[in-house]
């Protein structure tokens, strides 16, 4: 009974943050498509509820709707595998973001390891989708994904130790804490660009998103796919996004702190810092979606090997010199 | 040059610009229109949906003397015809097969009486094949239905035909 009561407080706890950012995920596709269309002076979604914020409602029903069709050569249990692995991987990571000093659903002691570990395991979904469909184009688009994701994961993985020298713990509650003098965006600036660079190769967004480029690979490792599996891999991609956007306001930020701590800023709950600024964060990823050509693919392996890992890497060697010489190293390690 | 141009990879400035020029775009007039509630401008030489005309009397304005299913060049018409008691002839069938039909609009073109035209409409999708084949009374009665708006662009487009 106790157990019992245990299980279903977490369950509870879990839903209360799964329910939202799914709504969330559905909104911020909405969003996406309208800031797309109006950088091109279209309209964008703008029909179904008001201001067309139902539209992805309606596509999601759509997509129930519609048959799976599964290809006569593709493996099946691999097939139907991987879109669920993809979504679960993209909600779980949400687990320890941290939305206030008390808000965070599991605060684990070791939570940017986590998010690490949650997202190089995310190159799975797409490579057992593009391998058991057993096809070119889902094949091609696959390896490209898996080689891009594991490319600049390495730089991400830099970027973080530059800031995890600042604060001197894996806890994200206590990388926003430690935020509170001042955000890690300014003394870190290069390290904030790269890493926003590196979010949108790790998301396969534009310009980077070979793995699903339209005008050669159809639509990369989800050509097979349709239906509500096709809806999976989509929502997977979207809350990934949202995912290091949110990973993006904690690293550098300051997560859920307020800009300044005065008056008429620290009116506004906690909470609602930390989603305006992913907003913020996703506002930007919208705008790039809209402005950029897609990159050759060896130019993208260059970007990720030749330019921001050896840079990253200079700067992880900065920052610690800099705060060894200053002594201003955290205290704890 | 070459400094500038590292210069500008390195500080992204093109990009930046870029950004700029987006956030801009975001508040300029849209260029395209809200479809299914604002529609776009139509010519009145505009080859739409066909309709048959009447007379303001009533009477049917084609004589059946088969010209436009003679120029058809997708042979997309077929008429019957008879003489009537009053001794006028008079259509006993006319169809169009909307699916071959490829709106180049010498039917129109080709009437004597103004009879068949092509309308303003361009929105009469079906779900059904079947429903595009149009027979007398559908298009009697798109020309009843949109006779207002035909006699109109007829009368516009006269001084160039």
């Amino acid at each position: 009974m106790e157990y019992l009561y245990i299980i279903l407080s977490e369950i509870y706890k879990i839903l209360f943050l799964l329910i939202p950012i799914l709504v969330s995920v559905a909104l911020i596709v909405w969003f996406d498509r309208r800031v797309w269309g109006l950088v091109q002076k279209r309209r964008g979604p703008n029909v179904v509820g008001p201001f067309g914020l139902f539209q992805t409602l309606a596509d999601a029903l759509k997509y129930i709707f519609k048959e799976i069709i599964i290809p006569a050569s593709a493996n099946k249990v691999i097939f139907i595998l991987a879109p669920i692995v993809t979504m679960t991987l993209a909600l779980i990571a949400w687990a320890v973001i941290p939305f206030s000093e008390t808000f965070i659903l599991s605060n684990i002691n070791v939570g940017i390891l986590y998010i690490f570990a949650i997202s190089s395991l995310g190159v799975y979904g797409i490579i057992m989708g593009g391998w058991a469909s057993n096809s070119k184009y889902p094949f091609l688009g696959s390896i490209r994904s898996a080689a891009q994701m594991i490319s600049y994961e390495v730089s991400i993985g830099i970027i973080i130790v530059n800031v995890l020298l600042c604060v001197g713990s894996l806890n994200l509650k206590d990388i926003v804490l430690a935020q509170q003098k001042i955000w890690f965006i300014i003394p870190l600036f290069p390290m904030f660009v790269i890493f926003f660079i590196s979010a949108l190769a790790e998301t396969n967004r534009p310009p980077f998103d070979l793995p699903e480029a339209e005008a050669e690979l159809v639509a990369g490792y989800q050509t097979e796919y349709s239906g509500m599996m096709y809806a999976m891999f989509w929502l997977g991609e979207y809350a990934n996004i949202l995912l290091m956007c949110a990973l993006g306001s904690v690293l550098f930020l300051g997560g859920w702190l307020s800009p300044i701590n005065l008056f008429p800023f620290n009116l506004l709950p906690p909470a609602i810092w930390m989603i305006l600024k992913i907003l913020l964060l996703f506002l930007l990823f919208a705008l790039i979606k809209a402005i950029v050509p897609r990159y050759r693919y060896d130019q993208l392996m260059r970007l990720g090997w030749k330019v921001f890992l050896p840079f990253s890497l200079f700067w992880v060697i900065l920052t610690a010199s800099f705060l060894y010489y200053f002594d201003m190293l955290p205290n704890n390690i | 040059m070459k400094l500038n141009r590292i210069l500008k990879t390195v500080f992204l400035l093109e990009f930046l610009k870029s950004l700029t020029i987006a956030i801009k775009e975001i508040f300029k007039s849209k260029k395209t229109i809200n479809y299914p509630f604002e529609k776009g401008k139509i010519s009145p030489r505009f080859r739409g949906e066909h309709a048959l005309r009447r007379y303001p009397n009533g009477e049917e304005r084609c004589i059946a003397c088969k010209l436009c299913e003679a120029v058809c060049p997708a042979q997309a018409i077929t008429i019957e015809s008879e003489a009537r008691k009053d001794g006028s002839r008079k259509t006993t069938r006319y169809d169009i097969d909307m699916v071959k039909c490829i709106y180049c609009g010498l039917c129109e073109e080709s009437c004597p009486v103004d009879a068949i035209v092509q309308g303003p409409n361009f929105e009469f999708s079906t779900e059904t094949k079947e429903e595009l084949y149009y027979n007398k009374e559908k298009l009697l009665d798109n020309g009843d239905r949109w006779e207002q708006i035909l006699a109109e662009n007829i009368k516009a487009d006269s001084p160039y035909r």
